[in-house]
């Protein structure tokens, strides 16, 4: 089974993509987490050149979702929202509308930010944006504020409760892949 | 114009024992809501089946074969932010009908999304009548009107008013043509 990780940010040092190298450690034996490092190349969204084939770095995009079993989306917060790049990227991934790659794909959200919050407003927001793209979004997401405290340079997430904050949302975002057994 | 003389149960004849079956291609199954406040939104699921069998009516229907203009809005309405299709492909009902004045009630439960709640179905049923194969054949008219949101389809946007895009009240409605099974 993978896991597909997007991070928001482009930042070589981002907390968020320390935040997903942590989501790896969480995940149980045989599960693969993918980290996605094309957010940098994909272009502005522009409708004319939205055509078969696409721009290199969308089609890897979209095919990285498709063959994914569940996404992870880690977003900092730009001004109480989603970050530019973040949201171009998705915006590319969700056409064409009725059948784009993350129509009914399990994902979840988490974000880290250098303030307190922890990027709440943004996450509300990506919950919102992969919702009317048709995703399955799992309700909930990790908040880690004050990140320079609490992941170290491993990916490693020192905060015990929200450790288990991650290992919840993980297990249920697994659980989506298999809903004969989360119906059970 | 010819005229067709139609017997309505709860006046002159019983409720049909036996089995009947839904002929659905003379059969329909829709639904209406009210969007943005002032038009009247319909849709209709093709792909149904249902029958009568004394007195206890029962169907289902593929929530995939539910017919949108536009395939972005199909789209939408199959996603987990209306019915999930992927996840719960049938929408399902069962009821006893029942003669109440000059009309029917069916009593029942219905199933959409995965949750089950009673409901009562009103209407008419009219006929019997013979078609020309022979058969006795029923019109049975029903409809009931649900709240979306008890059910998960919770979907919505803010109008620039601030009221609601989308009523959460819906009206079911089923126009069967039942034939008794030969």
């Amino acid at each position: 089974m993978r896991v597909l990780a997007i991070s928001g940010s482009l930042r070589r040092d981002s907390h968020n993509t320390l935040l997903l190298r942590a989501a790896a450690e969480h995940l149980p034996f045989g599960v693969e987490l993918e980290l996605w490092e094309g957010l940098r190349e994909v272009p502005p969204y522009d409708q004319d050149d939205d055509v078969e084939p696409a721009p290199a770095a969308v089609a890897a995009l979209r095919d990285a979702v498709a063959e994914a079993d569940a996404v992870l989306i880690a977003t900092p917060e730009y001004n109480h929202s989603i970050p530019g790049a973040l949201k171009n990227a998705l915006d590319w991934a969700s056409r064409p509308y009725a059948t784009n790659a993350f129509r009914g794909k399990p994902v979840a959200v988490i974000g880290a930010s250098a303030g307190l919050f922890g990027a709440v407003w943004a996450q509300a927001e990506l919950r919102k944006v992969l919702a009317a793209m048709g995703a399955r979004v799992l309700d909930g997401g990790v908040a880690v504020g004050q990140a320079a405290d609490k992941l170290d340079a491993d990916g490693g997430l020192l905060d015990e409760a929200l450790r288990e904050r991650l290992d919840d949302l993980l297990g249920a975002l697994l659980a989506e892949t298999q809903p004969l057994r989360a119906a059970a | 114009m010819s005229t067709i003389t139609q017997q309505q149960v709860g006046l002159q004849v019983d409720a049909p024992t036996g089995t009947l079956h839904a002929d659905v291609v003379h059969s329909s199954l829709g639904f209406e809501v009210r969007y943005m406040g002032i038009a009247l939104f319909k849709g209709v699921v093709k792909d149904f089946g249902a029958s009568l069998v004394d007195g206890k009516l029962g169907g289902a229907a593929r929530i995939a074969s539910l017919e949108a203009k536009d395939e972005n809005l199909q789209a939408h309405l199959l996603s987990p932010e209306f019915f999930d299709a992927e996840r719960h492909p049938e929408i399902a009902f069962t009821g006893e009908l029942v003669r109440v004045g000059n009309g029917v009630e069916v009593d029942g439960q219905i199933t959409i999304k995965g949750v089950t709640k009673p409901v009562i179905l009103r209407g008419t049923l009219t006929g019997p009548v013979t078609d020309p194969y022979g058969n006795a054949r029923y019109g049975l008219e029903l409809e009931t009107t649900i709240d979306r949101t008890e059910f998960g389809l919770d979907w919505n946007a803010d109008m620039p008013d601030g009221t609601k895009a989308l009523a959460n009240n819906v009206t079911l409605r089923a126009e069967l043509s039942l034939v008794a099974a030969a």
